[in-house]
């Protein structure tokens, strides 16, 4: 390997680390939309690069979500179990929180998917 | 000239059997689009033994035929433009000096991803496909690398049995 080989090696890597850490910066969870259904009826869609929280009251019960900083959480709700509440903060395309006991589903619509059509041979 | 053909056609037909393990086995790096290229270990190999015009020609006729029987048709424009690019891009360092053979194939790693990246964005007619370059720079880095150092240790061995 010679001088010049390293240097292009380190320089690529180099632009493309930095190129990684710009897109992240750039697009952390861009375009998404928050879905929550009730009883598999949408109640609303919200925009996850927007700070907000959302109350759902409804004959089922009480959630509070919290969108911030580009993540999900239940942060507050009157069910028997918690887990919804308890669930860990979700930020990426297709992930959910679940509360059983309402029938309340947050799930996180993202643009793109990850599937693709065919591999260049 | 009966020689010059017949190596281009063994060379021509490695590159496809290459390409056809690399379809078999599945080199999983957990990230779309990503392959190690193993072909381009014979692009990079013509393009020392037997220069730019024969190597090129290896690469083209490799491309399409590999595209008419293991591949698809649209993925045959993406495997053209990669092929395209990484090969001018290989032939000018190798030409400019000061690079070896493994600088020489990353660079053709990464302009390959790159050429594919651009038809891609072309194709689907959105330029946000970009935020994928920094991920197929780094892919195309290491692909290439390997590729690189393969081409290298296999060389002077081929070097020698053609002397024969």
């Amino acid at each position: 390997m010679k001088k010049k080989d390293i240097l292009l090696i380190v320089v690529l890597l180099a632009a493309g680390l930095i190129g990684l850490l710009a897109v992240r910066a750039a697009q952390s969870g861009a375009g998404a939309t928050v879905e929550i259904t009730v009883d598999g009826e949408v109640y609303g869609d919200y925009d996850l690069d927007k700070d907000q929280t959302i109350e759902i009251k409804n004959d089922l019960g009480y959630n509070k979500v919290v969108i911030a900083d580009g993540t999900v959480d239940v942060t507050d709700a009157d069910c028997r179990d918690k887990i919804c509440v308890n669930h860990a903060k979700i930020s990426k395309d297709n992930e959910t929180i679940i509360c059983l006991p309402h029938k309340l589903v947050v799930e996180i619509k993202g643009g793109s998917s990850a599937s693709i059509d065919a591999n260049a041979q | 000239m009966a020689r010059k053909i017949t190596m281009t056609a063994i060379m021509v037909a490695l590159a496809m059997i290459l390409s056809y393990i690399e379809a078999l086995i599945p080199f999983n790096f957990g990230i779309p689009g990503i392959k190690l290229g193993l072909a381009n270990l014979v692009v990079v190999m013509a393009l020392y033994l037997f220069g730019a015009k024969m190597a090129f020609m290896i690469s083209m006729v490799r491309i399409v035929l590999v595209a008419f029987t293991f591949g698809n048709m649209a993925a045959l424009l993406y495997s053209l433009a990669g092929g395209i690019l990484s090969f001018a891009v290989m032939a000018l360092l190798k030409k400019s000096k000061g690079f070896s053979m493994i600088g020489v194939s990353t660079a053709g790693g990464v302009s390959h991803n790159i050429g594919q990246l651009i038809v891609a964005a072309l194709v689907v007619e959105n330029l946000n496909l970009m935020y994928y370059a920094p991920v197929l720079v780094i892919a195309g880095v290491i692909t290439g690398l390997l590729i690189g150092l393969a081409a290298k240790l296999t060389l002077p061995a081929i070097r020698r049995s053609m002397k024969n």
